[in-house]
């Protein structure tokens, strides 16, 4: 009993091929988006590999990129297939590539389904990557004359003016480092000199933020220095005051941005890995039970499976097993030659 | 005398109304492409129209997108036309239409042309309509708890930030006015009192910037205060210190964006322009064609094409004459029966015979 059968007469045959010919066109198109997919992702992770220290990971682009190009290869080809089949000299030279075409078919799709596990699993390694790539993007912050770190300080100003955020978990990660260079600190002045020596690690902490922290939509002009002292300022809270400075961290400002790109990605895949193997082998089986092939016209039969679901798994088992016991050596035993008597 | 007179066979007449059929299909697409030009100016002129004055600039998107739309429409029209045109049948349902279409889309193209000038000639008034819009807005800067001006603060911010510009000609400006609130100043303080009695208006002036003035590329943090007082900071010359704050004007800014943009879609009007053109000569051509195969009966005749059937002077002779056929004759009160005694001289025939007879008779 075959699994599935349907029934084809001509016009029904022609119009699952054409049916399939725009169905594997689409497909090429749809590989063609995963493929720039993952040349902007690529180029997005690129831009900002200073705030991640330099040691994201691209497997996931990569991977996209390999993707969209196999899937455009496979799904055009799969077009030419349909477009031949209604041509029965060219399905005869056809028919030897179709089994192959079908398990590279089953293939792809398995990769895909790893792909789409990777993108929702690889999330989390970017969101450890970006936190420890932040930490130490505000601690260098200050370094705009060492060699290899001159642009962290317009790096990280445009992350937070672009994302709206502000220190790596909020904007109190500011008041722990000293993000003003000694280059232009005055030494010799007292104030400075205090404040140096009133920690243990000798740095110039303060409660202030840098200027890409403000907040253009606040009432009033940014408050960046003595942020916690209410009495510096006029009619100050800094308590209830939230318009005045970002108060979002960029850490997970910039890692809602990744996850929504991969989120999207992901969808995109699991829409991409459709049906069009059942299609095709619909087809084929039709074409190859015609019962009379000089006859177009003639009435034929199309499944999934030869036999049913089933019978096909205890099939496959024992073909793996023979598979395997033909590796092994046949312990004692009568040679077959030898009759008995 | 025909200006630009060409011989077409059938097979010929066939092939120019094919390629002008399809070339009307591109001209439907730069037809659709001229209209999204011109939404696109008008939404990006819409988006910043905070910052400038009230100066009527909107003609040119408008214009833009008037002559998008018509150029669709004359351009599928004649798209239509050219493909009824291969069958002389076809082609007599739109002989008399053809000429007056023709006419039309010849001053539509000047429509057009005009449309790519006044591109590269609203330079000037934008200029001024942002030096206007920007002062204002510099002005209004503090006055966020007026309704109308409350997101104004905001514009400008993030005008400084995107454009990399500070103030109208630059960062000086805003030490001439007061940019902070009369809400977040300190009235009890002695300072703050002599600042605002230290100059006539009685405004809070001091020589410092709002945080969008700040230049990312500065390797220092940025100094936003008493910008002008050297010994204020360390280690810091305001003279020669130009990485601190954006040096560019936003006047200058806005300007050079909206100049490049206009320079962009002017160079395309005028590209759609001489396409233009070229199809009008094209369909010019194939009505007067045609036109002769009719008059000679056979359609499978070699005909004459040309621009124009006369000469230019003779063709502007004949225009006078039809416009004034069309005005009433005084002399008579409008009265065509009456007998009008003719000036010219009267060809009567043997009397005007040439010299030869006179030859003969000597």
């Amino acid at each position: 009993m075959p699994f599935l059968s349907l029934k084809f007469n001509l016009q029904k045959r022609v119009k699952l091929a054409q049916g399939l010919w725009m169905l594997y066109w689409l497909a090429v198109i749809v590989g063609i988006i995963l493929f720039s997919l993952g040349i902007f992702f690529k180029i997005e992770l690129r831009k900002r590999s200073e705030i991640m220290d330099n040691n994201e990971s691209h497997l996931v682009p990569n991977l996209l990129i390999l993707v969209g190009m196999l899937s455009c290869g496979l799904n055009a080809f799969g077009g030419k297939l349909c477009h031949d089949s209604l041509d029965p000299q060219k399905f005869s030279k056809m028919k030897p590539m179709l089994r192959p075409y079908m398990l590279l078919c089953c293939g792809f799709n398995a990769l895909l389904l790893l792909l789409v596990l990777l993108c929702f699993l690889m999330q989390f390694a970017v969101y450890l990557t970006l936190a420890e790539g932040l930490k130490n993007a505000i601690r260098f912050y200050k370094d705009t004359d060492t060699p290899g770190r001159c642009f962290m300080k317009r790096t990280l100003d445009m992350t937070q003016i672009e994302f709206r955020c502000c220190g790596n978990n909020n904007f109190r990660d500011w008041f722990e480092v000293q993000w003003i260079s000694n280059r232009y600190l005055d030494m010799s002045n007292d104030v400075v000199k205090d404040r140096v020596l009133s920690n243990v690690e000798g740095k110039y902490l303060m409660d202030s933020v840098p200027f890409s922290c403000c907040n253009p939509g606040s009432p009033r002009p940014c408050i960046q220095h003595h942020l916690t002292n209410n009495s510096a300022h006029y009619d100050y809270d800094h308590r209830t005051e939230e318009l005045n400075i970002w108060n979002r961290g960029c850490r997970q400002a910039v890692f809602s941005y990744y996850s929504g790109i991969m989120n999207s990605i992901g969808a995109l895949l699991i829409f991409t890995m459709a049906g069009d193997v059942a299609g095709l082998k619909y087809l084929s089986t039709a074409l190859e039970t015609m019962a009379d092939p000089e006859n177009p016209e003639c009435e034929s039969e199309g499944w999934l499976l030869e036999k049913g679901f089933k019978e096909t798994l205890a099939d496959l088992l024992s073909k793996v097993k023979t598979f395997g016991r033909a590796n092994q050596v046949e312990e004692g035993g009568t040679s077959p030659n030898v009759t008995a008597t | 005398m025909a200006v630009l007179k060409v011989k077409f066979t059938k097979t010929r007449r066939d092939k120019l109304a094919q390629i002008l059929w399809i070339l009307n299909w591109i001209s439907v697409v730069t037809g659709v492409i001229l209209f999204s030009l011109g939404l696109f100016l008008k939404v990006e002129l819409k988006k910043r129209e905070e910052l400038m004055a009230e100066k009527d600039i909107q003609y040119v998107p408008n214009m833009l997108i008037a002559v998008g739309l018509i150029a669709c429409a004359i351009n599928f029209l004649g798209g239509k036309i050219c493909y009824d045109c291969v069958d002389s049948t076809k082609f007599l349902r739109w002989k008399l239409i053809m000429l007056p279409y023709i006419v039309c889309t010849f001053f539509f193209t000047l429509c057009v042309l005009v449309g790519a000038l006044m591109c590269y000639s609203m330079h000037w008034e934008l200029e001024e309509a942002l030096d206007l819009g920007l002062m204002q807005a510099m002005r209004f800067y503090k006055d966020t708890d007026m309704p109308g001006r409350c997101f104004l603060k905001h514009t400008v911010d993030t005008l400084q930030i995107q454009f990399q510009c500070c103030g109208n000609s630059g960062y000086k400006d805003w030490f001439q006015i007061q940019w902070i609130s009369n809400r977040y100043l300190d009235m009890s303080k002695k300072e703050v009192v002599d600042r605002l009695r230290s100059n006539v208006e009685g405004k809070y002036l001091m020589d410092g910037v709002p945080f969008s003035c700040c230049n990312i590329n500065s390797p220092r943090p940025c100094i936003q205060q008493q910008i002008t007082n050297n010994s204020a900071h360390f280690n810091y010359e305001h003279q020669t210190e130009d990485q601190n704050l954006w040096m560019k004007g936003c006047r200058q800014a806005l300007l050079e964006y909206y100049t490049h943009i206009m320079q962009s879609i002017g160079l395309t009007v005028l590209i759609t322009w001489l396409f233009e053109l070229s199809v009008l000569t094209g369909v010019r051509y194939l009505q007067t064609s045609l036109e002769n195969v009719l008059r000679q009966g056979d359609p499978d005749s070699e005909s004459d094409g040309w621009l124009l059937e006369n000469s230019l002077m003779e063709t502007a002779r004949i225009i006078k004459s039809l416009g004034k056929s069309n005005q009433i004759n005084t002399a008579n009160n409008g009265d065509p029966n009456i007998d009008v005694p003719s000036t010219s001289k009267a060809h009567y025939g043997p009397d005007n015979v040439p010299p030869k007879e006179k030859m003969e008779t000597s």
